[in-house]
């Protein structure tokens, strides 16, 4: 160390004291590349890229041409420049769509989003059988999507002798229209959605709850907190963080409902179920001589603009609480 | 559609071959040389019991045996809506497909099909079909393009048993749109069912609106050309909307489900949970093998036709060459049709034969449907397989005694789908809101409409 000492010395008093000491950057080269693994780095990643190639980024890039043409797929394209914004955004049909997605999305988040958090909390104070039950809320997530809606459509029946009608008659209420009327439709909907996919965000929480330090709930009970103080001041703080994943992974989730309308009610009675997802798959899909994909287009990268936004937006708000 | 249209004359079609829907692949061996060898890939309808692919296998040897310089492989293909254009635009669709009435006219003028028209016109019947039909797949100057391979006029389809159980008689159903309503609120009365159900979803809702308003004399679009407008906020409209509130609202007699699709109320009928319903008048097969309806609970009639220009809304499948086809392909292509699909309708042999497979694969054979040529050629078709014919034509007999004395008028010739699929939510509206004002619908529905003819 010493023998470096004077010339450093010497360096640094033939320069201003303000000036930081000049960073020399080492020049790579494909040699230095190659050396430090980067082909191997490369073929280990090469895969992945292509998938995210072929099947993502250029079907991203695909689609932002695609907003801007006029095009049924057999015709050759035609540039429109924003006319397909335009189009989507004159169409009366789009506010009735955005203003049911955000009924879906209001219902889901109002339902939907503390049920699974419940459901885990409960299940994580049950000492016994706690495996049994974990599978029991799991159970809808593993029953395909398409078999389930069927399933509830079933259910789901307006007549008297229908499922839920009957069990409803049961306690003297009922029938009810469920699907087959425009206010009931969409709760309809929300009910069966919360169902199916409850099940996973129960799995997160459950393994979210492991993480929680057991010391914490020791030092609340020696406090004289009861089940709900320790609820509210020490599981739901240590969960704080999954939570507002899950929460914006949700709306997203929610923003982008197509299964549900689709299926159970192909966006009716009179549009009352009409999703933008639905309105995008009408555009692009409505017609057997070529859907106006242009359109599709357009409003889906409307939507994916608006739900990046508002990510951006919530992790920013929510960055002060999270950490 | 999701096309109940569509798939009404697919299941026609199924009545005619044995099931299956034929269309002709992209060819494995292109060659300009009409006289040369040449493949061709011919579809079959997904999903067919190995007896029905059997028999359409063995039409394949016969047609090789006859045309040695053609070859014929199979690809599995089904027409479908949403899905078309798609494969029209991928190059994956067979040579010769099939394709709903609606799509024809826009296809030709597109020239998203191959202009067989020479070929046709070569055809011994080419003069002889149903000029009305024959429109749909014709250009705008007469040649054919497409060929019809089948068609059907829309009917009022009625469960017997439920009739006899409301104390109707099932021989003789309702004749006028006053008695339909009384049926069916007897029917709902006494039995517990729908008593008439309606289509809604997937343009459905438009397709049947638009049948009740040609039977009521209305008509959804008006002019020719590029002087096309809208006029679905007519009197017959707004008539057949209010005889639908009156009975969903009314008698109660329309049941409690309101988002039926062709699959789900053909599906609820055969079941026995509906009295009537409008639908293509060539149902039967699909009630029959794909719903197990009992034939004996089957019945059909006419529309009930009111008002000075009223008629039957018709409609039917083309069969339809690629663009892509070389001109031998196109020659074998519509050798394909001709042997495939029309030689069972003008051949006696041919139509016996395919008689045969259907009746010992227990497929419908003889169910009534619209001729796509004549009367008289038809009543000469069904005469040769009359000893095969194993529905109960009886329950038919209110359809085929009055079929040929109504006027049949085609689809609304532009926007077809889009126009249906417009209407759809008005119908819905109506059924599901008792307060739903039927003026201001149609209003709304008028302007959306217009303005997709505009884009058409």
């Amino acid at each position: 160390m010493t023998t470096l000492t004077g010339p450093v010395r010497a360096t640094t008093a033939a320069t201003p004291p303000s000036s930081p000491p000049p960073r020399r950057r080492a020049r790579r080269t494909p040699r230095d590349w190659l050396r430090d693994g980067g082909l191997s780095t490369l073929v280990i990643a090469l895969p992945m890229i292509l998938v995210f190639g072929v099947f993502s980024w250029f079907p991203i890039g695909r689609a932002l041409v695609m907003s801007l043409q006029q095009t049924n797929l057999v015709t050759a394209p035609e540039f429109v420049g924003l006319e397909n914004f335009v189009f989507v955004l004159s169409d009366p049909l789009l506010g009735k769509a955005v203003a049911n997605t955000l009924w879906f999305a209001l219902l889901a988040l109002v339902f939907g989003y503390p049920l699974p958090l419940a459901a885990a909390v409960l299940m994580s104070e049950v000492k016994r059988l706690r495996g049994l039950y974990s599978a029991l809320a799991y159970l809808p997530v593993v029953v395909p999507p398409v078999v389930a809606v069927l399933l509830w459509k079933f259910f789901y029946d307006a007549s008297p002798s229908g499922v839920f009608n009957t069990i409803a008659g049961w306690v003297g209420l009922g029938p009810f229209p469920w699907l087959q009327d425009a206010g009931s439709a969409m709760p309809s909907l929300v009910l069966e959605a919360t169902w199916a996919a409850a099940g996973g965000t129960v799995i997160i929480y459950l393994a979210a709850l492991v993480g929680v330090r057991t010391e914490l709930y020791e030092a609340a009970e020696v406090d004289g907190a009861g089940v709900w103080r320790k609820i509210w001041h020490v599981t739901l703080p240590q969960l704080r963080g999954v939570l507002f994943i899950t929460l914006i992974l949700q709306v997203i989730g929610t923003s982008q409902v197509f299964l549900e309308p689709f299926l159970f009610t192909g966006g009716g009675p009179n549009n009352a179920t009409l999703t933008v997802l639905m309105l995008i798959y009408d555009y692009a899909f409505g017609s057997s001589l070529g859907g106006n994909y242009g359109a599709a287009t357009a409003l889906s990268l409307m939507l994916a603009g608006v739900l990046a936004v508002l990510s951006a937006i919530y992790f920013r708000v929510t960055r002060p609480w999270s950490s | 559609m999701k096309s109940a249209r569509s798939r009404a004359a697919f299941a026609l079609v199924g009545v005619l071959s044995a099931g299956t829907l034929a269309a002709c692949g992209s060819s494995s061996q292109a060659s300009d040389d009409p006289t040369g060898p040449v493949t061709i890939e011919v579809s079959i309808d997904a999903g067919l019991e190995q007896a029905a692919i059997d028999a359409f296998d063995e039409r394949i040897a016969q047609f090789e045996k006859a045309n040695p310089d053609i070859q014929v492989e199979t690809k599995e293909f089904t027409w479908s809506g949403t899905t078309f254009a798609a494969e029209l635009a991928g190059g994956t669709l067979p040579d010769v497909f099939p394709i709903p009435f609606t799509d024809g006219r826009a296809l030709i003028e597109a020239g998203q099909i191959a202009d067989i028209s020479d070929l046709v016109a070569e055809l011994p019947y080419a003069d002889d079909f149903n000029p009305t039909i024959a429109a749909a797949g014709q250009a705008a100057d007469g040649a054919m393009w497409a060929v019809p391979i089948a068609a059907y006029n829309q009917g009022l389809h009625y469960n017997r048993r439920l009739f006899e159980e409301a104390g109707l008689d099932p021989d003789n159903p309702p004749t006028t749109w006053d008695e339909v309503r009384e049926a069916a609120k007897a029917i709902a009365d006494e039995t517990g069912q729908a008593g008439y159900a309606h289509m809604t979803q997937g343009n459905t809702g438009g397709w049947i609106l638009t049948t009740e308003t040609y039977a009521l004399g209305g008509r959804m679009l008006e002019g020719e050309g590029d002087e096309v407008t809208a006029t679905v906020d007519n009197e017959a409209t707004t008539e057949a909307l209010e005889l639908l509130r009156e009975m969903r609202w009314e008698d109660n007699s329309m049941g409690s489900s309101f988002l039926y699709d062709w699959g789900t109320i053909n599906q609820d009928f055969a079941a026995g949970k509906i009295g009537m319903y409008v639908s293509g008048g060539a149902n039967y097969p699909n009630l029959f093998t794909q719903n197990q309806m009992n034939p004996d609970e089957y019945g059909v009639t006419v529309l009930p036709l009111e008002g000075d220009d009223a008629g039957t809304l018709g409609g039917g499948t083309l069969a339809a060459v690629s663009s892509a086809a070389s001109d031998a392909e196109q020659a074998a292509a519509v050798k394909w049709i001709d042997f495939y699909y029309i030689s069972k309708l003008t051949d006696q042999e041919a139509a016996v034969a395919e008689a045969e497979v259907a009746a010992e694969t227990d497929q419908p054979v003889g169910a009534p449907a619209l001729p796509i040529f004549d009367r008289e050629t038809y009543e000469e078709q069904q005469g040769w397989i009359k000893d095969l014919v194993n529905v109960p034509l009886e329950n038919f007999a209110p359809m085929t005694d009055q079929m040929f004395d109504q006027p049949v008028i085609p689809e609304p010739a532009v926007a077809t789908q889009d126009l249906y699929a417009a209407l759809d939510p008005v119908v819905q509206a109506v059924l599901t809101d008792e307060d739903a004002d039927i003026d201001a619908l149609l209003a709304d529905a008028q302007v959306q409409v217009q303005s997709l003819i505009d884009r058409a």
